[in-house]
């Protein structure tokens, strides 16, 4: 049951992600692929539970390295998104001046 | 924290990963979108700290300052110019997490005896670890093709698309035989599929030229969101199903808008390299 019902959250959430993404304005490209690359690092929340968790000492060990690669994934991502869509801004302004 | 209070500010994490998303794909809403998102992050994150399950706050709090600093620190340095082999990188970066989220549940459930993991558990174990390291390997390449470490010309080697193959019968020979004896596979078959994914995406992305990089990118971009989905099977985490399968399926849908934009077609980016042994031989 609990295998079904993992399934039906699976499927719902590949057409929700299919259905988010339709016209994107090619300035948009890379922003979205970073600010997309940057959610797919919610397997941090994964690698605290292992890392937290009653396992054993390898386990940890590795769950720690999770944690510390998500994490890099996590932060640079959100950040780097934020930088570039910064950048858009600043040149937008002076064209909507002139 | 009871289970199902952290289920229930998982939805709301989920809704705003959700919203963020399609806020990050209008110009007008774009920093707004990526600010939901990262907040969407940041409530998982707490919500999971406050756990039950985590007895240990020690190797959680290191790894996770240490993470925090070299991305913000490679995140600010980077120039402009550079911005897509920075996310090739954390691209990579989150692959590699996936792999050992995989890995590490590996160990979940077994405290007495190994064989009561699952088949279901196994093979999502096996996927994420699998797509995880192709993620992280094959970003590896794309980066070092872009920042031209690497020749970023389409390298295709002699019977590529065997090796290819071979390497993927393996992992699939691999997986069967961990299925079919779960309490023998404590210690060389994982180390096995762990190579054979790293070279799996080393495969994948060698033989496309530096041109194609970004779209590439877009693509292991959506792996990555798969690893996390398949390591959210693994060990039974519903948020990790959901963002990972949504920048999953957005990912391929940004891939193939990418394509469109370049004048290319997916396909043709993918077998660039197959196609290219071809018409050399």
């Amino acid at each position: 049951m609990e295998t079904v019902f993992l399934g039906f959250v699976l499927m719902l959430s590949i057409f929700l992600g299919f259905e988010l993404i339709s016209k994107v304005p090619a300035t948009l490209h890379t922003p979205l692929m970073s600010g997309a690359n940057a959610i797919s690092g919610i397997t941090v929340v994964g690698a605290i539970t292992l890392a937290g968790g009653p396992m054993a000492e390898w386990a940890t060990w590795l769950g720690a390295a999770a944690v510390f690669f998500a994490t890099v994934n996590v932060v640079g991502g959100y950040m780097v998104t934020d930088r570039m869509l910064g950048m858009f801004k600043t040149k937008e302004k002076p064209e909507v001046r002139s | 924290m009871s289970v199902e209070l952290i289920g229930a500010v998982y939805i709301v994490s989920a809704i705003l990963f959700i919203y963020g998303l399609k806020l990050l794909s209008s110009p007008a809403t774009a920093v707004r979108g990526n600010q939901l998102s990262a907040l969407g992050m940041l409530v998982a994150i707490v919500v999971t700290l406050g756990s039950r399950e985590i007895i240990d706050f020690r190797w959680i709090g290191g790894a996770a300052t240490l993470g925090a600093l070299v991305g913000a620190i490679a995140a600010r340095r980077v120039a402009m110019t550079g911005m897509p082999e920075m996310v090739a990188l954390f691209n990579g970066s989150g692959g590699i997490a996936s792999l050992l989220v995989g890995w590490a549940a590996l160990d979940m459930g077994s405290g007495e005896d190994p064989s009561t993991q699952t088949a279901f558990t196994i093979v999502t174990i096996l996927l994420s670890i699998l797509i995880g390291g192709v993620t992280f390997s094959g970003s590896i390449v794309a980066w070092g093709k872009l920042a031209e470490t690497i020749p970023s010309r389409a390298i295709t080697l002699p019977g590529q698309q065997i090796i290819t193959l071979l390497l993927l019968i393996a992992s699939i020979g691999c997986g069967i035989a961990m299925v079919m004896q779960p309490e023998a596979w404590n210690a060389t078959l994982i180390y096995v599929v762990v190579a054979l994914s790293l070279l799996l995406g080393v495969m994948a992305v060698i033989p496309i030229g530096g041109a194609d990089m970004p779209v590439v990118i877009s693509l292991l971009n959506s792996y990555s969101g798969l690893a996390a989905c398949a390591a959210g099977l693994a060990i039974n985490n519903t948020i990790l199903i959901v963002a990972g399968s949504l920048v999953g399926a957005a990912g391929i849908i940004l891939t193939n808008i990418m394509c469109k934009a370049m004048n290319r077609s997916l396909s043709h980016v993918l077998f660039s390299g197959f196609t290219a042994t071809k018409s050399a031989t």
